[in-house]
């Protein structure tokens, strides 16, 4: 049995060198590269016949785009709708990223900070350029609360601040650990059935039959996770609280 | 000195190792906390939808953005560990 995050490390299928710079061409790319090739085709088989009535891939993508439409309209409201097809492509690439990563032998991208990272400061940049270019200045406002005494400021401010510049690290740390512990305990679960042999390997067997089940819903919870909050962070630019 | 342990000058013969994973299992004690916020959030929850069934749809939404926000305090300490066992 080999260690239990051997699985995440990245291997380069293709080297690409310039130099110092390292742009191999790494399994991490390639399933990337799977998954965004899986929702383009998802998307556009289920959109090819266009019928009133939908089909059954019709009625998924369907599914899927009400769900994050909806989820937009909850959280921000009408002004969110332009953002829509940023939500989506965050929602159906962390989701797409933690389900391949389900499937054995597979790479699960998301189990890496940098990709997380990547996103989560994509997301806390793109927010806070938002709140500055809608509101100016008056953005800094999110500092303080309204009707808050001004004679808590110095407390205030510095305890906003640090809770507004946390949101990308917790928002990326908290996908990439899941994905990452949920792997771990799989591998070290599965380990427990090698160990414990043919007879009574059934319980961890049957255990790790359940975290499975459970690390499915953690995929899909995960992904929704971040859209939402992403959403939230979105809606405290646009109209501030 | 690296890799020693001193205690008021003396030496004390601890493995690096040992001490790793005494740290890393230090670092796992974050975790009540967190254990403790998520049953917080679920006990709540059950109690509100057993008072008022007709706001399951309501609550429910918020509890599971509750659970993934408290969840991730007990990962931060469970990252910590691991940075310990497999990285440092």
């Amino acid at each position: 049995m080999g260690s239990p995050v051997h699985q995440f490390e990245i291997l380069p299928l293709i080297p690409i060198r310039f130099g110092a710079l390292d742009l191999s061409f790494s399994n991490s790319a390639l399933f990337m590269l799977v998954a965004v090739l899986a929702i383009y085709l998802f998307l556009a088989r289920g959109m090819r016949e266009r019928s009133l009535v939908p089909g059954r891939f019709q009625s998924l993508v369907e599914i899927t785009y009400g769900f994050v439409a909806n989820m937009i309209r909850d959280n921000v409201g009408k002004e969110g709708e332009e953002y829509f097809p940023f939500i989506f492509t965050l929602f159906t690439f962390v989701l797409v990223g933690n389900l391949l990563g389900m499937l054995p032998y597979s790479f699960a991208y998301t189990s890496h900070i940098i990709v997380t990272g990547a996103l989560g400061m994509t997301v806390f940049a793109g927010v806070t350029v938002i709140g500055f270019m809608r509101h100016g200045l008056h953005f800094l406002r999110l500092f303080f609360p309204h009707g808050a005494p001004w004679a808590t400021a110095p407390i205030l401010i510095p305890i906003e601040l640090i809770s507004y510049l946390s949101r990308p690290f917790s928002l990326s740390v908290r996908l990439f650990a899941n994905v990452t512990v949920g792997h771990i305990m799989l591998k070290v679960l599965a380990g427990f059935v090698v160990s414990l042999g043919l007879l009574l390997g059934v319980v961890p067997l049957a255990a790790t039959v359940g975290v499975t089940v459970l690390e499915f819903g953690i995929a899909f919870l995960q992904a929704y996770v971040f859209a939402i909050l992403s959403c939230i962070y979105l809606n405290d630019a646009l109209h501030m609280h | 000195m690296e890799g020693q342990v001193w205690v008021k000058g003396k030496e004390l013969a601890m493995d690096p190792a040992a001490a790793k994973m005494i740290g890393a299992g230090l670092a796992a004690i974050g975790m009540i906390g967190s254990g403790i916020g998520v049953g917080n959030i679920w006990s709540n929850l059950i109690s509100t939808v057993g008072r008022n069934p007709a706001a399951k749809n309501n609550v429910e939404l918020y509890g599971w953005i509750g659970f993934a926000v408290t969840e991730a305090i007990a990962l931060f300490a469970l990252v910590v560990a691991l940075i310990l066992l497999f990285a440092a």
